[in-house]
């Protein structure tokens, strides 16, 4: 078990040393950053001014090891155009997303483990089929143009909700379910898929030839195995949903890291970009492994791996 | 669950057909839509005429002749501007699938049949790529080099292999030792014969349903990216684009924001549909 910890840690470390180099290169893509932060109106002058101040005129690779070394200890360096420093802002921002993700992925889990059940152990009913049309329906929807739509109808029509900002938790539904939708059809999907392979096992039929309830087999027997991808999905779905979150807080001007990044990639802010970029990557590392050890913990048979 | 499957056996398989004809026919009007229809749309999609901003669809009251779909805020024919973002939608989706097709069934055919040290790399990018946020280094390198049709489908090729990855890399695992590819490499075939004669003909069809989500979720990608401005350039009538440019006027007129909405969810509706039938014909199901 602790071999496996360490072994996963290990990886994980490389993996976010390489999205450190990618997001790096990343943000020397555009050429000459001195130029870009100069902005157009800038003379030769200004320009060399502003490499000298932000360190732009070392080698690349000076460039790059003093980043890479002041991040390991949380410091991403200052802002260009907030004046802060780039772990401030991100520590400001990152409760937002946080708990947009959270709401998110709880309502996803909410909504999709019954559905799932439910599609389950009515296989090839219509019933069945409405829920695998729904899974196919909430794929198709761009969660952008959801998000518009929920503005329109509970925003304006209904007047329920607040249509953007951060203020209050009533910020949170709206985008929170557009947030959820992203993440249903494939959490529905995969407790289906357990639910109907558990269903098939033999310990299910002996459970069934002791004569035990239905709901006590689906719930205490079949959901128990059933539910062990689901929760290792559900994490790294987590990932991907604050990952994914800021074109939502985009559209719904919610304050959390994804729209920093938006805003920071407008105004050519690139530490924070590259900060940003490696947040996310990092939770989704996190997450994954907190993933990988929830399995191992969930099904004794996957301790040796 | 009691009861034979046999009886609801043919409802599963004949509604799964249904889907897949459904999606087919789609996607095929979609394309067809593509290809020829600027040519039947009387109006240019580019030609504004600022006596005329929008003006409502056929289905509403105050719509002017002519305009089928009405005009958006700059006079331009919103019909002829759906039909020339359908041509859009379609050549990102197929261009990038070629090029995250090419890099992910590469990567994944070549650490499923060496395996070991090789692997070992294939496995480590996979990893790597999942934990970048795609969305926001999109953006990023949009936003830092300039829009474009070429490099957005560039940077979404090389962001969503990952995918393709790893359905090539499972199922060359599962055929490499099978009777076939065993008598081939007795009977003296080079290792590039192998990889492209034996192995490659028979993952295709897994790759093919692969296929069909990966072009389904950049078509969505481009249009998030155009949406917040990141992707495609106006004047060019991105479905995405034109939703971000009718966004301030959904408020009194939702329909602006409807129609090149509804025509994105149905042309992703329709490729996983295809992708859905295409699954279900290979009898995977059950296997996700």
């Amino acid at each position: 078990m602790l071999l496996l910890i360490a072994r996963r840690l290990g990886l994980g470390l490389l993996v976010a040393l390489t999205v450190m180099t990618l997001a790096f290169m990343l943000t020397r893509l555009s050429g000459d950053l001195a130029i870009s932060i100069a902005g157009p109106s800038a003379t030769q002058a200004d320009v060399e001014i502003i490499r000298k101040a932000y360190g732009l005129d070392r080698p690349l690779y000076v460039q790059f090891f003093s980043w890479v070394g002041r991040a390991m200890v949380g410091d991403f360096g200052q802002s260009y155009f907030f004046k802060d420093s780039v772990s401030n802002l991100i520590a400001k921002r990152l409760p937002i997303t946080l708990t947009l993700g959270l709401v998110g992925l709880s309502l996803a889990l909410i909504i999709s483990i019954p559905l799932g059940i439910l599609a389950a152990v009515r296989e090839n009913t219509w019933l069945d089929r409405g829920v695998t049309m729904f899974t196919m329906v909430g794929q198709a929807i761009p969660s952008f143009w959801l998000a518009l739509i929920l503005m329109i109808v509970l925003g304006l029509n209904l007047g329920i909700l607040p249509i953007s900002g951060t203020g209050t938790w009533q910020h949170f539904v709206m985008p929170g379910i557009v947030l959820a939708f992203t993440a249903i059809p494939a959490l529905t999907r995969l407790t289906r898929s357990g639910m109907i392979e558990a269903m098939a096992s033999d310990y299910i039929r002996t459970a069934r030839a002791k004569g035990l309830s239905r709901a006590r087999i689906i719930f205490k027997h079949a959901l128990r195995n059933a539910a062990i991808p689901v929760v290792s999905i559900a994490a790294v779905q987590l990932g991907f949903m604050l990952g994914g979150s800021i074109v939502i807080e985009t559209v719904f001007a919610l304050h959390g890291v994804g729209y920093l990044g938006w805003e920071s990639i407008a105004k050519n802010d690139f530490p924070v970009v590259q900060a940003v970029v490696l947040v996310l990557a990092a939770i989704y590392i996190g997450l994954t492994l907190l993933s990988d050890i929830l399995n191992a913990l969930l099904d004794p048979r996957l301790r040796t791996g | 669950m009691s009861e034979p499957i046999a009886i609801h056996a043919p409802l599963t398989s004949r509604v799964g057909v249904a889907g897949f004809t459904v999606g087919i026919v789609i996607v095929g009007i979609i394309a067809v839509a593509a290809i020829i229809g600027n040519q039947l749309v009387p109006h240019d999609p580019f030609t504004q005429d600022l006596g005329n901003r929008l003006k409502p669809p056929f289905w509403m009251e105050g719509t002017q002749a002519g305009h089928l779909l009405g005009t958006d805020q700059l006079g331009r024919d919103y019909l002829a501007r759906l039909v020339y973002g359908a041509r859009i939608s379609l050549l990102i989706g197929i261009m990038t699938v070629i090029t995250s097709g090419l890099i992910g069934i590469t990567l994944g055919v070549l650490g499923g049949f060496f395996g070991g040290r090789i692997d070992d790399a294939v496995l480590f990018a996979i990893t790597t790529r999942l934990s970048i946020p795609v969305v926001l280094v999109a953006l990023a390198v949009v936003g830092l080099m300039g829009s474009g049709l070429g490099l957005v489908v560039a940077t979404l090729g090389l962001l969503l292999w990952d995918r393709f990855a790893v359905v090539a890399r499972a199922t060359t695992m599962q055929i490499r030792s099978l009777d076939y590819v065993n008598a081939a490499r007795c009977a003296g075939a080079s290792t590039s014969h192998l990889l492209i004669r034996e192995i490659l003909p028979n993952i295709a069809s897994h790759l093919a349903v692969v296929a069909t989500l990966e072009m389904a979720l950049a078509i969505l990608l481009e249009a998030a990216l155009s949406f917040l401005g990141l992707g495609v350039p106006p004047p060019l009538p991105s479905w995405g684009l034109m939703i971000a440019e009718g966004k301030d006027y959904m408020f009194f007129s939702a329909w602006v924001i409807m129609v090149p909405g509804v025509a994105l969810f149905i042309l992703v509706l329709g490729i996983n549909l295809v992708g859905d039938g295409l699954r279900n014909l290979l009898g995977s199901e059950r296997s996700r």
